[in-house]
C-alpha cells in the first residue's frame, strides 16, 4: 500500500459558530454595519493633518518629561488623588458589607434582597464621570465630590461580588457552625467570613487600584485629584508637564499592581 | 493550634500571640492612615456646601421632571455616534491587541528578553490611562469629534484585550500544541491549528465584554469633546436644561442595559 494516495475526504477546521446561516449572517451584518458607521462618521482630515505636528511635539515631550516647573501642582494633585483613593476604598468597602450581605440570596429575606440588589444595580449603571458631575453639583467643587463618587462606584462593584461570593460559599460549613448553636453574628463571623475573606481582600486591593485610576479622571469635571492638573496642562499645551503626570500615573498603577499581587499571594 | 492556658484549663483561640499582635498593629496603622486622609480631605472641603446637599438634591430632582421627551429627536444621531465610537474602537483595539498578546505571552513571544517587555509596557500604559484621558489628549492633538473618541476607546482597550488574551495563551493545553508539532507542522501552522482554536472562545468573550464596557465609557467621552451623547449631556448641564438632562440619562441607561443584555447573551452562547 503506497503512502501517497490522497484520501478522498478532506479535513476542514470546524468553525467557531457551527450554524452556517448565523455565521454568514453575522459577517454580512458586520459588513453592512461597518459601511454605515464609517459612512456617517464625520472626520475632518485637514484638522487631523494639522494636529500631526502637535502629536509629534507631544511624543517628543516624553523625552524628557518636565517634572520640575509644575512640581507643586503635580505633587498636590497626586497626593489628593492618593488620599481620595484610600478613603473612598475604605468607606466604599465598609458600606458594601451590609449591602453585599443583603444582596446575597441565601442570607437575606426576599424584600431586603430586592432592595439591596436595586441599590447595587443603580450604582453600577452610570459611568463614574456622570456620577461625579452630579456629586459636584450636590457637594460643591473639590475632593469631597470625588470621594462620594468613588465610594458609590465601589459599592456597586464590591457589594455585587461579595454577594455572589456568599451565594457560592460551601453550605456545609455554614450548617456545621449553625449546629453548634451559634447566633446570627457568630455564624457570620465563623462560617461566612472565613470562606469569603481571602477573595474579598484581593478584590479590595483590586478596587483600590481601580479607584486610583478613576481618581485621575474625576478631576476633569471638578471633583478633585490629579485630573484637574492634567486637564489644565492640556489646555495650556504644556505637553512636557502632561507627559510627566501621565508617567507618574502609569508608575503608580504599575507599583499598585505589583504590590497588590504580592499582598494577595501573602494573604491566600 | 493556638491555645491559651488559664490555670489548669486550656482555651482554644483563633490566633497565636504574634498573629494577634500583627493584626492589631495592622488595624492601628490602617486606621491612622484613613484618619489622616480624612483630615486632608476635610481641610479642602467647604462643609457648608456638603450640609446643603440634601436641599440641592431636592432642587435638581424637582427641575428634572417631567423629562422633555421631544428632545429625543435630537439625540438619535449622538446615540448612533456613541455606539459607533464603542464598536469601531473595540474593532481597532482587537486588530492591534492580537499581535501584542502573542508577543507578550511567554510561550509564543519571539524574544523573552526584548520583545516581551515592550509588549508588556504597551499593555500597562494602555491600561493605566483612562479612556477619558486618552480622549483629552487626542482632542488636543487631532481635534474634537468622533474620530478622537474612536481612537481613545481603541487605545484604552488594547491593554485590556491584550492582557486577558495573553494570559489565555499562556494557559493553553500543551499536549495539543505538541500533537500538532508532531505532525510536522511549521510554526505558523502550529499557531493556526494548535493555539488559535484553544483561545478562540476567550478571545470572543473578552472582545464582547470590552465592547460592553466601551459603550458605557463612550457615553462620557463627549465631556472633553470627543463625540457621542456626552456632548449633549455637557451642553444641557451647562445650560441648566435639567429636563433635557433627564432624557439623556434615560437614553444612556437604556443603551447600557441593552448592551449588557447583548453581551450577556453572546457570551452565554459562546461559553
Amino acid at each position: 500500500m503506497s503512502l501517497d494516495t490522497a484520501s478522498p475526504r478532506r479535513w476542514r477546521r470546524p468553525p467557531l459558530i457551527a450554524n452556517p446561516v448565523l455565521r454568514w449572517g453575522l459577517w454580512l451584518g458586520l459588513a453592512v454595519y461597518l459601511a454605515l458607521a464609517l459612512g456617517t462618521m464625520e472626520i475632518n482630515w485637514t484638522r487631523v493633518a494639522e494636529g500631526l505636528p502637535r502629536g509629534q511635539r507631544f511624543l517628543a515631550a516624553f523625552f524628557p518629561p518636565d517634572f520640575v516647573s509644575r512640581a507643586d501642582a503635580i505633587l498636590d494633585g497626586i497626593l489628593e488623588s492618593l488620599w481620595m483613593t484610600v478613603i473612598s476604598t475604605v468607606v466604599g468597602v465598609a458600606l458594601s458589607v451590609p449591602f453585599g450581605l443583603g444582596a446575597a440570596r441565601n442570607l437575606a429575606p426576599r424584600p431586603v434582597y430586592y432592595i439591596c440588589r436595586a441599590v447595587v444595580a443603580v450604582s453600577r449603571t452610570f459611568p463614574e464621570i456622570i456620577l461625579a458631575i452630579f456629586f459636584v453639583k450636590f457637594f460643591g467643587f473639590g475632593p469631597f465630590a470625588g470621594f462620594v463618587t468613588l465610594s458609590v462606584a465601589t459599592v456597586g462593584f464590591y457589594a455585587k461580588l461579595l454577594a455572589e461570593d456568599i451565594e457560592d460559599m460551601d453550605a456545609k460549613q455554614a450548617e456545621a457552625v449553625r449546629a453548634t448553636g451559634a447566633g446570627w453574628f457568630q455564624w457570620l463571623n465563623y462560617a461566612v467570613q472565613p470562606q469569603v475573606m481571602p477573595r474579598m481582600i484581593g478584590l479590595a486591593l483590586y478596587r483600590l487600584d481601580i479607584n486610583f485610576r478613576e481618581s485621575a479622571v474625576v478631576g476633569i469635571v471638578g471633583a478633585g485629584g490629579i485630573g484637574a492638573t492634567l486637564n489644565t496642562t492640556f489646555d495650556r499645551y504644556e505637553f512636557d508637564s502632561a507627559a510627566a503626570i501621565l508617567l507618574i500615573i502609569i508608575g503608580i498603577v504599575m507599583l499598585a499592581e505589583y504590590s497588590s499581587g504580592y499582598i494577595r499571594k501573602w494573604v491566600q | 493550634m493556638p491555645v491559651r492556658a488559664a490555670g489548669d484549663k486550656r482555651f482554644w483561640r483563633l490566633r497565636d500571640r504574634t498573629q494577634q499582635l500583627t493584626l492589631w498593629a495592622g488595624w492601628f496603622f490602617g486606621t491612622l492612615l484613613v484618619v489622616t486622609c480624612w483630615h486632608f480631605m476635610s481641610e479642602k472641603t467647604i462643609w457648608f456646601f456638603v450640609w446643603d446637599a440634601p436641599h440641592q438634591v431636592g432642587d435638581i430632582a424637582g427641575r428634572m421632571v417631567p423629562p422633555r421627551w421631544d428632545y429625543l429627536d435630537v439625540l438619535w444621531k449622538p446615540l448612533w455616534d456613541t455606539i459607533n465610537i464603542a464598536t469601531l474602537g473595540t474593532l481597532m483595539a482587537i486588530v492591534i491587541a492580537v499581535p501584542i498578546a502573542f508577543f507578550a505571552a511567554r510561550n509564543t513571544t519571539p524574544s523573552v528578553l526584548f520583545v516581551r517587555p515592550v509588549a508588556l509596557f504597551i499593555i500597562v500604559s494602555s491600561r493605566s490611562i483612562n479612556s477619558l484621558i486618552w480622549a483629552l489628549m487626542l482632542v488636543t492633538i487631532i481635534g474634537p469629534g468622533v474620530f478622537a473618541g474612536v481612537i481613545a476607546i481603541g487605545f484604552r482597550s488594547i491593554g485590556f484585550v491584550a492582557k486577558l488574551l495573553y494570559e489565555a495563551i499562556e494557559e493553553i493545553d500543551r499536549d495539543q500544541v505538541e500533537a500538532i508539532t508532531a505532525t510536522g507542522a511549521g510554526p505558523a501552522q502550529v499557531l493556526a491549528y494548535g493555539i488559535v482554536p484553544q483561545i478562540m472562545p476567550t478571545f470572543a468573550g473578552v472582545s464582547v465584554f470590552r465592547w460592553d464596557i466601551n459603550i458605557r465609557e463612550s457615553t462620557v467621552l463627549g465631556l472633553v469633546g470627543a463625540g457621542g451623547i456626552g456632548i449633549q449631556l455637557n451642553a444641557s448641564i451647562n445650560n441648566l436644561a435639567w429636563t433635557q438632562v433627564s432624557v439623556i440619562l434615560l437614553a444612556v441607561l437604556a443603551t447600557v442595559i441593552v448592551s449588557e443584555w447583548v453581551s450577556a447573551k453572546v457570551r452565554h452562547a459562546i461559553i
